[in-house]
């Protein structure tokens, strides 16, 4: 090991209920929920008709003309992260040399919703298999591949060293912030642009998870259809935003007299190799990674303060991460408290992950745990403290963030406050 | 100890050969996979070549049930893994189940499913789409079909950046093998060649017209005029050294020696791009002078002025003409996430085989471009390593040095 740890310096969020990371930890602190009926456009005929939507206003969060046209609403939500979170590291121009400024970020479907609007022009409404290629537009290509999203942000912010869009599903963002970890700890890169963004509130994607009955079709009370761990969910609430982190070199960010949020102190993933939707109730190998993760944080389960669950409000998750936390962290995972921000944000695909980290960051800052809203009725058999409705105020210190996704990915991430990084 | 990450096997799915030794029969041939495209009428579009992946029926690869859930490039994608695997001798169930990685790249991800899916969406309402386009159009598909397939259930990534990120899988390869993966899958495949694939990309203006399957794709050359798309690519077996070794492994194809990658500075700011960086990183990080590279594999994109950038990068660092120089891509097309994948399994069987493939087409390269290009027939070796170079469009640059493993060599020998 060299011995260099990588730490959060500055975040960036938008998410459904504010733009800016002190409106979104308001909205989380305060327990409210963003889910309600879809807004861009019209859900009738679906079965799932839900979304926590960003109001997000590109222009009045300072894109130009030009970047509003070539930018996928995805891109839009990371570079607006990605700029409030360069600001807040304090950072300033020329500061770091931009080639030792890596990027790393996840999507788990990239451009989609741009990809969706432009079809439906090129093939004139679904009616052409030979679409028309007159009608393509110059962005075109960059909806295509989902590394347009890493090239926005590393243009957003002047980065110069390795730039990678990390896509494993639901696990992209903190696989991303992972992987960015790691580019700093390896000495690839001294500063990382890392978080991860979605914007897939669009048909094909409502569409592909009517399809297979995962979102929630409970329509007619949208602001509480988002129950992790609660005995009625049914599915979890299609979301949209972005995170953006800056992490940086612990050293070199305390001798520049930085505020640090926390160190990403374990990383790790592992795979169930069962089958691209399904979960095993063991939990087996999300206890893996959670294993390793602590392991290379070098904690015990006795200092976890808080788990930031995946929940996502399916009943195969909850139970499944349910048992991955007991199978990890035996006794402890009955004593600390495990909360689901999905229950009022939603799931936001590839970007939550990077979400989740934020609000870990942010919770470790206020040392107020997000409540888990909507859980009036706890599933028998998922019997940890999932936090229901009120947010609560506790000692964080080291938090533990798991995702779970589609391709049977298993990613745990250990957050470790400054004093515990100073060692 | 240091630990040593190796290449065991490879798989190869190309449009000029499926099966690593058809392949590199082809490439030594100067046997193009360029023709006509076959798998929709491309007559009303701009771009009508391509290459194709012909020599490939998927259920002879692919079981089944998977290849209804599947797009064609996860079908190539869980295709060239098992070849790997095959070739490099390597049975799942010998190895421990976290102790096995898969990490791919994918540029387009289930381009023509998501094009049909979408179609049903858009002519017959949300109800007609299927129930596999969830798992079949995003980006982490073939990752999580391999790592079903074959039991991995180690770390598993899916990296995007176009045609650099199958370098960028072994980079990531050689991170696991340090922190103790045994085994890991890399590389990758895409299929973009649907009418909306192929539309998507007309707008930026770097696809050739040309309908002359010979002259169409001609890097570094004075007719150059963009590139052709193609489908495919390559899963290679990267294994650490030591545990290669104490399984069996007599020959690996060779060593992963040094990578950088970096990104070019935002358009429009007047300065360089950042592929040189690249270079001088990868020999950096290998320890090695620009003397001991003995084959460039450019990224070759034919486009004439990002052409002049990369030969000025590779003028630089290693002195005009002073290194071969080659780009049997043009054979292929850019294959984008498994084009670098495929260049890296070809600069293998290149060390294996001491020959160096050429850059089929090419007749005469433009006085600007100061490099020793490899033109239509095979320059003999001897060759012991190889840059490989690979640009990702938007700005990505990834170079990765492959050097041979011979009974000279310390490291390897017992």
């Amino acid at each position: 090991m060299s011995g260099r740890r990588a730490v959060i310096t500055g975040i960036g969020v938008c998410a459904p209920g504010g733009i800016g990371r002190k409106a979104f930890w308001e909205l989380l602190a305060a327990g409210r929920t963003a889910t309600r009926t879809i807004t861009f456009f019209d859900p009738a005929g679906f079965r799932s008709q839900m979304a926590a939507e960003c109001d997000f206003d590109p222009a009045a969060e300072g894109l130009t003309p030009q970047e509003i046209r070539r930018m996928d609403r995805a891109a839009q939500l990371a570079v607006v992260s990605a700029r409030e979170a360069w600001s807040d590291s304090g950072l300033g121009a020329g500061h770091v040399p931009a080639e030792r400024i890596g990027t790393s970020i996840g999507s788990a479907v990239g451009c989609t919703m741009g990809l969706e609007e432009e079809y439906v022009v090129v093939s004139d409404g679904g009616r052409r298999w030979l679409v028309d290629s007159g009608y393509a537009v110059p962005q075109l290509y960059g909806y295509l591949v989902p590394s347009t999203l890493a090239c926005e942000v590393a243009w957003a912010c002047g980065a110069e060293g390795p730039a990678a869009l990390i896509s494993t599903g639901c696990t992209s963002g903190l696989d991303a912030v992972g992987h960015g970890c790691q580019l700093i700890q390896e000495g690839s890169a001294d500063i990382v642009v890392a978080g991860a963004t979605d914007a897939p509130i669009s048909p094909i994607t409502v569409a592909c998870f009517d399809a297979i009955r995962a979102t929630s079709p409970n329509n007619g009370d949208p602001a509480h259809a988002s129950r992790p761990f609660d005995r009625r969910r049914d599915g979890f609430v299609l979301g949209e935003g972005a995170a953006i982190l800056v992490l940086e070199e612990l050293t070199a960010a305390r001798r520049r007299g930085a505020s640090v949020y926390c160190e990403i102190a374990g990383f790790s993933g592992r795979s169930n190799a069962f089958h691209m939707t399904g979960l095993k109730p063991d939990g087996r190998e999300m206890a893996e990674a959670i294993r390793v993760a602590m392991d290379q944080a070098r904690l015990n389960p006795g200092d976890v303060d808080y788990i930031n669950a995946h929940g996502s409000g399916t009943k195969q998750n909850d139970r499944h991460e349910t048992a991955a936390f007991k199978r990890s962290l035996g006794e402890r995972a009955r004593q600390v408290p495990v909360s689901s921000i999905k229950s009022m944000v939603g799931h936001s695909l590839g970007a939550i992950g990077s979400i989740e980290v934020a609000a870990c960051a942010l919770a470790m800052e206020h040392q107020v745990v997000p409540p888990t809203a909507n859980l009036h009725e706890p599933d028998p058999e998922c019997d940890l403290d999932y936090v229901p409705v009120t947010a609560r105020e506790h000692p964080i210190d080291v938090v533990l963030s798991v995702g779970s996704g589609f391709g049977g990915f298993q990613t745990a991430m250990v957050l470790a406050a400054p004093h515990k990084a100073d060692g | 100890m240091t630990v040593m990450p190796v290449f065991t096997g490879i798989g190869v799915v190309a449009p000029n050969g499926c099966g690593a030794d058809a392949y590199w029969a082809a490439v030594l041939e100067g046997r193009s996979g360029i023709d006509r495209i076959t798998r929709f009428d491309a007559g009303g579009y701009p771009t009508r070549l391509a290459g194709e992946v012909r020599d490939f029926t998927a259920a002879d690869h692919v079981p089944s049930r998977l290849l209804v859930e599947t797009d064609r490039w996860t079908h190539l994608g869980l295709a060239a893994a098992a070849m790997a695997l095959d070739d490099a001798a390597a049975d799942p169930a010998a190895f421990s189940e976290y102790e096995m990685a898969v990490a791919t790249a994918s540029s387009s991800g289930g381009a023509e499913f998501g094009q049909r899916e979408i179609e049903h969406l858009w002519s017959r309402g949300p109800r007609h789409v299927g129930v596999y386009q969830s798992i079949a159009w995003f980006y982490a598909a073939t990752t999580g079909q391999i790592s079903i397939r074959h039991g991995m259930r180690g770390p598993c990534g899916v990296i995007a950046a176009e045609q650099a990120g199958g370098l960028d899988t072994v980079a990531q390869a050689r991170r696991l093998i340090r922190a103790g993966t045994r085994l890991a899958v890399v590389g990758g495949t895409d299929a973009s060649l649907s009418p909306y694939g192929l539309t998507t990309q007309l707008p930026t203006g770097l696809l050739s017209t040309s309908r002359d399957r010979t002259r169409a794709y001609l890097p570094f050359d004075i007719e150059a005029c963009g590139y052709l798309p193609g489908e495919g690519g390559a899963m290679l077996i990267v294994e650490d050294a030591g545990s290669a070794r104490s399984r069996g492994v007599e020959r690996p194809y060779g060593e992963v020696a040094g990578y950088a990658a970096t990104f070019d500075p935002r358009p429009g700011s007047g300065r360089s791009p950042g592929l040189r960086r690249a270079i001088e990183g990868a020999l950096a990080d290998a320890a090695l002078s620009p003397a001991d590279i003995d084959v460039v594999f450019a990224d070759a994109i034919a486009v004439p002025e990002l052409d002049t950038d990369e030969s000025a990068s590779i003028a630089a660092v290693f002195g005009p003409r002073r290194v071969p120089v080659t780009a049997p891509k043009t054979m292929t097309g850019r294959l984008y996430g498994g084009g670098s994948a495929l260049d890296l399994a070809t600069a293998l069987l290149m060390l294996r085989h001491q020959v160096i493939p050429p850059t089929v087409g090419v007749r005469e390269v433009a006085a600007q471009h100061e490099i020793d290009l490899v033109l239509s027939r095979p320059r003999p070796g001897p060759v012991r390593s190889a840059l490989i170079l690979a640009r990702g469009h938007g700005g990505f640059n990834s170079a990765l040095i492959v050097r041979a493993v011979t009974s000279s060599n310390t490291t390897w020998r017992t």
